[in-house]
């Protein structure tokens, strides 16, 4: 820390990377939503963009062992946010998720998320031996639990499923042993068998996320619900074929049949009117990024900054999986959003917010 | 210095090597799943794409007219509205049926039904839940069409018929498509269609339906309309010309009047219909929206039978007017000779059966030749004739002469009638010919029987000396079938000598005479209700007599010729069914020589067919010249 680290350091073609998949994701949303009432859209997008950036600058300039001593702290804070959630929260399409911070409603799980990267990084960090133990592993995973049962209650399925990858990727980084992997993928494989169990899942599940799930695999049951969504991006994802139907010419996206399709089905909007070639540069575009962060985490200075990059890549990863496996229809509707692409204030904060730790780690890799 | 997280350079690499297998294969399943969707399915995702946003409301082609000989609209269109629903979205359907059930003053239970039924169809295809739109359903439609996106309106033509059943036997009647037409259309019908189901109308259905075109709109996810695609306009049905003539049909329409039976007037140089009425008739006004399963069963069950067109479908003894038959069998066959006489006390004794005469009781006719008992149509003569020429030859004459068989008109549905015989006996009843049986057929009793079209082209053909024109509605028929049946000049003759009799010599027609033209025909009363289901009744008194007439002019190479079949009118036929066919052929006659006074009537219906025929004005006069301009 004797000199502060220049721009040279900063990783540029991560954030070239980064604003290619930004100016995708404007691209769309502008053609989704103009000539509706959700026009403009993308100027409001573009102001989260710009506000996302400056907050990635800024926090890559706060020494990131010093966010790191403080991770009990966040740790805490986020549990109390996520209980005040739970009491004052805002409550959207039937779940309570959001509160008020300065005129804007901010969805806490997204900041949740962010710290639950910053303290599983500082805890695999001070693993002193190269094998994860048990004791460890299971320490680990009950205090990841509390914030997930938390989010789990609001309820939002998708933000508490990632914290899972989380854990995972952490904990494998963090010298999981082959038993123990072994272990958790039996008790996975269990828990999503039950979910998709019904005499199981419906002491597990809100009637709700039952219905996706029921609706996931039988979508001809189910005409107008979650069902019809994901039909209807199939739909749209198909029709497009290889070369797209065009900017603005997609007709399942420009005619409305692609439920929010500016949000969590961009990707759906973009596979129509770009077709196969575009959804190549898309997903290129986020291996690449993928790729670069765990490119930046092999070459860290140390453990910790290692276990914050990964983090991050493992929250992103995970969203991208997610997302776009239910816009072909591989997985029920989560409500996940795909990063950097779908329109939305708190998940983009997230986004910028979380590679702004990564940079942190980038510019400080040859700081002794 | 203890242990702290921050100089811990342990970096796990092989591990995070792993992490970017992981991220590489994770894309590349995507990348699979994209491909699967984007180019290997990407047809049916396209499909659906278009079924999404693309919705199709039939545009319906107008059913060609059908025009009189002259031009005039017999049968044509008025434009309506038919209620669709859209059944894209069966859920919605299923929430806001009640409400529309209600709008439109429909029952709940009918639209389910009907949506039961459309089950089977796409369900991009609409269905008509209610044939005839009032006035308030439009304003129900749309002022609810945004918030029940699931009614259009469907313009359609309603076939409009001349009232009072006017000649509807002839023009049928269009209905609902069934199951089985839609089967055997080859999916060119729909479900809702409206076809000929008799009559002319479904003779040349084919002609007259249309090929109907399809609006397509392009609607956004919530069902409003955004956009309109290039519209497949319909192709409209091609319109018929009739051989009928209006004026004459009218003529036999209110001569007939309200008297069970039927009137058949053709043009046996031609073959073509001039005339055709049944009674009791139906009006096909009543079916050209949707008939109730009730009022069909009605129908249906009604023991005068109104949807039996008597003209080509009544199968019934001819009585008398078959002894033309017998004559013509005798002069040609010579057996008995010519000046064969018989004497008549009025009844006679056969195989030690009394046959009576129509006269027994009353008086006799004396001594008879053949002229003198077609005059008087004499019985006993007949039956002697008959007892000598024996079943074989009068079936034979009977025969060529058309009865048993179909003339070959173009209406679906026509009868043959029966002409027995000894073989015929045999093969169907399986019983042996009795010889008192010929002496009943050769009076037109017993078990022949025919209708009143093939009475008409037989008396018509004979006057004509034995050429027998295919009887046709259509004008510009092509290929009119004829049958040539070699009667001698010398029968032809004498036979047309003794029908000119039967009017203008005092026969049995004696009051029908008509000056200044050669009316001529035959009576008959025929004492056996022919329906053979119905023959039991018969024999319980419950029905009177048919009474037959076929008149025609000129005596020899008749223009006209028609038909009458009064049925239990209890009267002869010369009396009850006479008069019919002298007003038809009268008015024929009045019409071509242009007789002052006489006005040739308007249908009413629709507007001139061409510029050139315009339906008011065709007068006697220019139709004169159009005769002569033939000759």
């Amino acid at each position: 820390m004797k000199d502060a680290p220049g721009t040279r350091d900063y990783d540029w073609w991560l954030i070239a990377i980064l604003l290619a998949i930004c100016t995708l994701g404007v691209i769309e949303i502008y053609s989704a939503t103009q000539g509706s009432s959700l026009a403009g859209m993308h100027t409001k997008q573009i102001r989260w963009l710009a506000f996302g950036f400056i907050l990635m600058f800024v926090l890559s300039r706060l020494d990131y062992h010093l966010i790191l001593d403080q991770a009990w702290v966040l740790y805490l804070i986020g549990i109390v946010a996520l209980v005040a959630v739970l009491i004052f929260g805002h409550t959207r399409f039937g779940a309570k998720r959001w509160l008020p911070l300065v005129g804007e409603l901010f969805q806490v799980s997204e900041l949740v998320k962010l710290i639950i990267i910053i303290w599983l990084a500082r805890f695999f960090a001070e693993v002193r031996t190269d094998e994860l133990s048990l004791r460890d592993l299971i320490k680990a995973g009950l205090l990841v639990g509390l914030p997930l049962g938390l989010i789990l209650k609001q309820p939002d399925l998708g933000t508490a499923l990632v914290l899972m990858p989380l854990l995972v990727v952490g904990a494998f980084l963090g010298g999981l042993q082959w038993q123990h992997a072994a272990v958790i993928t039996l008790a996975g494989a269990l828990l999503v068998g039950s979910v998709f169990y019904p005499p199981v899942s419906k002491h597990l599940l809100k009637p709700y996320q039952r219905e996706r799930i029921t609706s996931f695999l039988h979508p001809e049951e189910d005409a107008k619900g979650s069902g019809y969504q994901l039909l209807q991006s199939k739909i749209a994802v198909g029709s497009g074929g290889f070369w797209g139907k065009g900017f603005r010419n997609g007709t399942q996206n420009q005619l409305g049949y692609i439920p929010v399709r500016y949000s969590d089905f961009i990707m759906s909007a973009w596979a129509e009117e770009q077709g196969f070639k575009g959804v190549l540069i898309a997903l290129g575009l986020y291996m690449a990024l993928l790729l670069r962060l765990v490119q930046n985490a092999q070459r860290a200075k140390d453990r910790a900054g290692m276990f914050l990059v990964m983090g991050v890549a493992a929250a992103l990863g995970f969203h991208v999986l997610v997302n776009v496996a239910m816009v072909i229809g591989a997985m029920p509707v989560t409500g996940i959003p795909l990063p950097l692409m779908s329109y939305g204030g708190s998940a983009t904060l997230f986004v910028f917010l979380a590679i702004g730790l990564v940079m942190n780690v980038r510019i400080r890799r040859f700081v002794n | 210095m203890s242990y702290s997280f921050r100089n811990d350079n342990r970096l796990p690499q092989a591990r995070l090597a792993v992490v970017s297998y992981v991220i590489v294969g994770m894309i590349g399943l995507l990348l699979i799943g994209f491909w699967k969707l984007q180019v290997i399915d990407s047809d049916k995702y396209s499909q659906w794409a278009d079924r999404n946003r693309i919705r199709s409301i039939p545009v319906i082609a107008p059913r060609g007219r059908m025009l009189d000989r002259d031009g005039r609209v017999l049968v044509d269109n008025y434009p309506s509205f038919s209620v669709l629903l859209l059944r894209d979205d069966p859920a919605l359907v299923m929430k806001e049926l009640p409400v529309i059930a209600e709008g439109l003053g429909v029952p709940l239970n009918d639209l389910a039904d009907q949506l039961d039924s459309a089950r089977e169809l796409p369900k991009f295809q609409p269905i008509v839940i209610k044939p005839e739109a009032s006035p308030a359903d439009v304003a129900f439609i749309e002022s609810h069409r945004s918030d029940i996106p699931l009614l259009e309106m469907l313009m359609v033509h309603r076939r409009r018929y001349l009232p009072k059943g006017f000649m509807a036997h002839a023009s049928g009647y269009v209905g609902e498509v069934s199951e089985k037409q839609i089967e055997d259309s080859n999916s060119k019908l729909r479900p809702g269609d409206f076809v000929g189901k008799t009559g002319l109308e479904r003779q040349y259905n084919d002609i007259l339906q249309g090929t109907d075109g399809m609006r397509r709109v392009i609607v956004n996810s919530v069902g409003k309309e955004v956009d309109r695609l290039p519209t497949q306009e319909a192709i409209p049905g091609k319109q018929i010309q009739l051989t009928i003539d209006y004026d004459l049909q009218q003529i036999a329409e209110q001569s007939l009047g309200a008297r069970p039976g039927a009137v058949v007037a053709l043009d046996p140089r031609t073959g073509e219909v001039l005339a055709m009425v049944s009674r009791p008739t139906p009006d096909p006004n009543d079916f050209a929206v949707r008939i109730s399963g009730k009022e069909w069963k009605e129908l249906n069950d009604d023991p005068l039978h109104p949807l039996l067109n008597r003209a080509i479908q009544a199968q019934l003894a001819p009585g008398s007017v078959f002894k033309i038959v017998t004559a013509t069998a005798m002069l040609e066959d010579k057996n008995p000779p010519e000046s064969f006489t018989s004497y008549c006390p009025g009844y006679a004794t056969f195989y030690g059966r009394q046959f009576k005469c129509w006269v027994f009781g009353k008086s006799s006719h004396g001594t008879v030749d053949l002229k003198k008992a077609i005059m008087e149509s004499c019985d006993i003569f007949f039956y002697n004739v008959g007892m000598r020429l024996g079943i074989d030859r009068l079936s034979y004459y009977g025969s060529h002469l058309g009865i048993g068989h179909k003339t070959g008109i173009d209406l679906p549905s026509e009868e043959a009638g029966l002409m027995p015989s000894a073989e015929w006996a045999e093969r169907v009843q399986h019983r042996k010919w009795y010889a008192g049986e010929t002496i009943s057929v050769s009076t037109g009793q017993g078990a022949v029987t025919t209708t009143p079209l093939q009475l008409a082209r037989m008396i018509g053909g004979i006057a004509s000396g034995g050429v027998f024109k295919q009887p046709h509605l259509l004008k510009d028929a092509q290929n009119v079938g004829e049958e040539r049946f070699a009667i001698s000049e010398s029968t032809t003759e004498k036979i047309t000598e003794a029908m000119y009799a039967v009017v203008n010599e005092g026969g049995t027609g004696g009051t029908l005479k008509l000056a200044g033209i050669e009316l001529s025909g035959k009576s008959g009363t025929a004492q056996v209700i022919g329906y053979a289901t119905r023959e039991r009744l018969g024999k319980q008194k419950k029905f009177e007599d048919n009474a037959w007439f076929v008149g025609y002019a000129p005596r020899r190479n008749p223009e006209i010729v028609v038909a009458v079949l009064v049925q239990e009118s209890g009267q002869h036929g010369g009396t009850a069914s006479g008069p019919v066919a002298r007003d038809i052929i009268k008015a024929y006659y009045d019409k071509k020589n242009g007789v002052p006074g006489q006005v040739t009537a308007q249908t009413g219906q629709g507007i001139p067919a061409t510029a050139g025929t315009a339906t008011a004005t065709i007068t006697p006069a220019a139709i004169k010249a159009k005769e002569l301009a033939q000759r």
